[in-house]
């Protein structure tokens, strides 16, 4: 088992320098640098702001001197917004985006298996209908269209809820519920199907025969097994939930991490797009290694040794 | 099994903490925020001035479309920090609501024959926000900071009229960093007095000086705090209002500053700027009332509100000019009948009205009206620098493409950065070109920074480009175009038009210097390396109780004077 975790562990270190070096080389490689930009910059201070930045010395240095500040923990300074470091960004943009993450999978998780279940429970009768058609609007309908269609009514037209901002708890809802309905909708259909094969097989046919009662096989047996395929997929969409939306971040005003990728690139603000992307997978070799051990834990089928697995 | 439920067990614990630590950090950080708490710590603000008591306080609610990168007036980069820096500082100049240059900080100046050396006696009883005095050992000290290479400032070339700005700003490695500070043209001869020597004539100087790299910094609080341009906490300013609090990619609260020696003119007590990056929320948060202006706003939004003459509607100058550049240096680019006729078959007043929809007015030069000539407006004394013809179009393309040796028009590609509203112009241009001289273009939508990328590689044949003006004379958009100019993307070169130039560039005199700039403006329209298209505004919804706001050329509408009358 622990030499399941070592080896496990090892190989995350190895993905995260994989997924470092790979995106230092191909983020200098495209066209643009931090401080190209339509005004009047002249030469000397482009190259004094270069210079500053270590931006004159050749790559290898320049990745030399990254794992060098990484190794203190410190993800570099923000190259177009002078006075913030990448690890102020992290600091204040990732606590706002887990909140809101974690809103968003409580709602994506809960109704999502809620409406997958009753469903398949239910299939090919109004309620599987019902739930259907949520999850085919939820799937197709992209996030911002939704996030405007609930500022629009919810917030403008009967001013039930604030339009934007990130003040108190009634101003997270309309962002979560926005930010929850895709993976709402993914989870849904994944655990109908997931629960109907289930409740096709032979174990769930002989405690039927055995007069179990109904909520006993469908709780105790059936949902524990059909629920493994949603634990495989939740590592991934909770490291997309809870490292922020930028669309529904921007939509709804919101301060967290969400900024920091696409602003990261568009501004070719070097240190912020590496800082993102070793956050990123940080987040998402962590959720992933503890995703597989959850697994191997729920499932007894699946062995745990160093040796195979 | 046993064994199986306690490492699951200790799973879900490890994630609870991940969890819950990342929200004690938050608490951490909002508590650091606070301002009731900072301002029972700090003393370098009265704690009267960040939380005024009142019955009924008047606030100004705003949007800032970004989070300021820093509020240090040195190392600002933009709009996004100039809108508050305009309000918590002063330079040593001011401009009034008519555009004119008043004193600021400075009550008086003189300058020498040759306008290389300028004394500023500063006013009496100017304070800081702290209450302390405001000395020309703080200008010195910021303008010194801004050249100083260190600091990376990004507005530092504002500085380089100074003489010795440029040498110490490039400074190589291992020179003498302490001589090439001393050499700079700027001394505080005493607490009241500053000396500063130019490099060269530079008759918009004053202008300058009420810019924001211009702005003075308290030395003692800045040396004691150094980041204290990054919260409310120890700022400290010398303008109408003061930070007293900022919430990073948040909000921001700018409190009246009650050492201000005119506080008598400012009426609001408070300025609420959120920070809200999307357009359209900013608009619906306008339309319940929680924002009382909104600048920038969504472009159908603008159109609708133009159509409908809505009394909260208002358009506000610009000091910028939306063109094309034409590569000069490809073929049949480099022939100017060629580019004169593609910048006459537009029909711009088509595209202000029908695709840009936000009150712009069209080009037919590069300078845009509002900026002041030895009498009268440059843009106006100047007139129409060409005109629109779709038959002279066609009959000057065809004797163009002849001395190329072409027989038709070879199918070219505009090049423009993503955005709906470039696209559309591109499009309407596109089809313009076609119908007027049956010319094909391909349009290209690229990344903003690839296209800067290959403009500066030389490496398009027609692009989109805009240009911001950085101070109100006509220089700053004239000299774009000289041949040495590293933003003359069109790789423009004439001897003459750089002979121009250079004399407006060498003068005080400014009957000599706008006549320069005029002729080589009627050069630079006649050679056409540039399409003007159309010269921008700056649309904006106030509110009907939001009084006394001012829109200057070259700023976001200022609302020092504002008051609200609900």
């Amino acid at each position: 088992m622990w030499k399941y975790i070592g080896k496990r562990f090892l190989w995350s270190l190895v993905t995260l320098w994989a997924i470092i070096t790979i995106t230092f080389f191909l983020m200098h490689s495209i066209p643009g640098n931090p401080f190209l930009q339509e005004s009047k910059m002249p030469p000397s201070v482009y190259e004094n702001l270069q210079k500053h930045y270590n931006l004159d010395k050749p790559k290898i240095v320049q990745y030399g001197l990254y794992f060098q500040s990484l190794a203190k923990l410190d993800f570099g300074p923000s190259m177009k917004s002078s006075a913030m470091t990448v690890n102020d960004y992290i600091k204040q943009g990732f606590p706002v985006s887990l909140h809101l993450g974690l809103q968003a999978l409580i709602i994506a998780v809960t109704f999502g298996l809620i409406l997958g279940v009753i469903a398949s429970l239910h299939r090919n009768r109004w309620p599987d209908y019902l739930s259907m058609i949520l999850a085919i609007v939820g799937i197709s309908v992209p996030n911002f269209i939704l996030a405007t269609f609930l500022i629009n009514f919810v917030a403008v037209e009967w001013g039930l809820l604030p339009v934007a901002l990130w003040k108190g708890w009634e101003y997270t809802i309309l962002p979560s519920i926005a930010l929850a309905m895709m993976p709402m909708a993914y989870i849904a259909r994944l655990m109908r199907s997931s629960m109907l094969e289930v409740m096709n097989q032979d174990y769930i046919v002989t405690a039927k025969a055995k007069g179990l009662p109904r909520p006993v096989i469908i709780i105790k047996h059936a949902i524990r097994n059909a629920i493994l395929p949603i634990v495989t997929v939740i590592g991934i969409i909770s490291a997309n939930l809870i490292t922020g939306s930028f669309i529904i971040e921007s939509i709804f005003g919101i301060p967290g991490m969400g900024e920091m990728f696409v602003k990261g690139i568009a501004n070719r603000d070097y240190p912020v797009i590496l800082g993102s992307t070793i956050f990123y997978s940080f987040i998402l070799i962590f959720l992933i290694f503890i995703v597989d051990i959850a697994y191997t834990l729920i499932d007894p089928r699946i062995k745990i040794t160093g040796e195979s697995k | 099994m046993k064994a199986k439920r306690i490492l699951l067990a200790s799973l879900f614990l490890m994630l609870l903490l991940v969890f819950t630590g990342c929200f004690s950090q938050d608490q951490e950080t909002t508590d650091k925020k606070d301002p009731k708490e900072t301002t029972n710590t700090t003393d370098s603000k009265p704690t009267d001035q960040k939380e005024q008591p009142k019955a009924e306080k008047k606030v100004l609610k705003l949007n800032n479309v970004s989070n300021p990168g820093s509020l240090h007036p040195q190392l600002a980069q933009g709009t996004h920090e100039s809108w508050v820096l305009e309000h918590s500082f002063e330079g040593l100049t001011k401009k009034t609501p008519e555009g004119k240059i008043v004193p600021g900080m400075a009550a008086d100046w003189t300058f020498s024959d040759d306008g290389l050396t300028w004394t500023f006696t500063l006013k009496d009883n100017i304070q800081w926000s702290n209450g302390d005095p405001v000395t020309a050992h703080d200008f010195e000290y910021a303008w010194k900071f801004a050249l100083d290479p260190a600091n990376a400032s990004y507005y530092s070339y504002q500085l380089y009229y100074l003489e010795g700005g440029e040498e110490y700003n490039t400074a190589e490695d291992g020179a003498d960093m302490n001589a090439l500070r001393d050499a700079v043209g700027v001394k505080a001869v005493d607490d009241k007095t500053l000396e500063v020597k130019l490099a060269k004539p530079t008759p918009y100087f004053l202008d300058l000086t009420s810019f924001y790299t211009y702005y003075p910094v308290h030395k003692g609080n800045a040396e004691a705090h150094s980041n204290w341009a990054l919260s409310g906490d120890n700022y400290v300013s010398n303008g109408p209002f003061v930070l007293a609090e900022w919430k990073q990619k948040e909000s921001m609260k700018l409190v009246k500053n009650q050492n201000y020696y005119d506080k008598d003119l400012i009426k609001l007590d408070e300025v609420d700027f959120v920070i809200i990056d999307d357009e359209n929320t900013a608009w619906q948060m306008y339309r319940t009332g929680e924002l009382d202006l909104v600048y920038p706003l969504p472009q159908d939004v603008t159109g609708q509100l133009n159509a409908s003459n809505d009394p909260e509607f208002r358009i506000g100058p610009d000091l910028a000019v939306y063109y094309y550049n034409l590569n000069t240096t490809v073929k049949p680019l480099n022939n100017q009948k060629v580019r004169q006729a593609l910048g006459m078959a537009i029909d711009r007043q088509a595209i202000v009205e029908h695709v840009s929809q936000g009150g712009q007015t069209p080009a037919y030069g590069v300078v845009p009206k509002g900026i002041p000539d030895v009498s009268g407006d440059f843009n106006e004394n100047g007139g129409k620098l060409f005109e629109e013809n779709a038959e002279k179009a066609k009959a000057l393309l065809a004797e163009g493409l002849a001395e190329e040796g072409l027989s038709s028009f070879p199918n070219m590609v505009l090049t423009y950065n993503t955005s709906e509203g470039h696209k559309a112009i591109a499009e309407a241009i596109q089809e313009m070109w076609r119908k007027n001289l049956d010319v094909n273009i391909t349009l290209e939508n690229v990344e903003f920074q690839v296209k800067l990328d290959r403009e500066k590689a030389g490496d398009f044949q027609i692009s989109r480009a805009g240009w911001i003006g950085d101070y109100v004379d006509p220089m700053t958009f004239i000299d774009l175009w000289h041949s040495k100019s590293p933003f003359n993307d069109a790789r423009y070169n004439n001897p003459t038009y750089d002979q121009l130039v250079e004399k407006a560039q060498s003068t005080m005199d400014q009957s000599v210097r706008m006549t320069a700039m005029h002729e080589a403006h009627a050069l630079l329209m006649e050679e056409m390396p540039v399409i003007p298209i159309y010269f921008y505004t700056k649309p904006y919804t106030l509110k009907p109780y939001v009084t006394g706001i001012f829109d200057p050329i070259n700023s976001y509408p200022q609302f020092m004077f504002a008051d609200i009358n609900k």
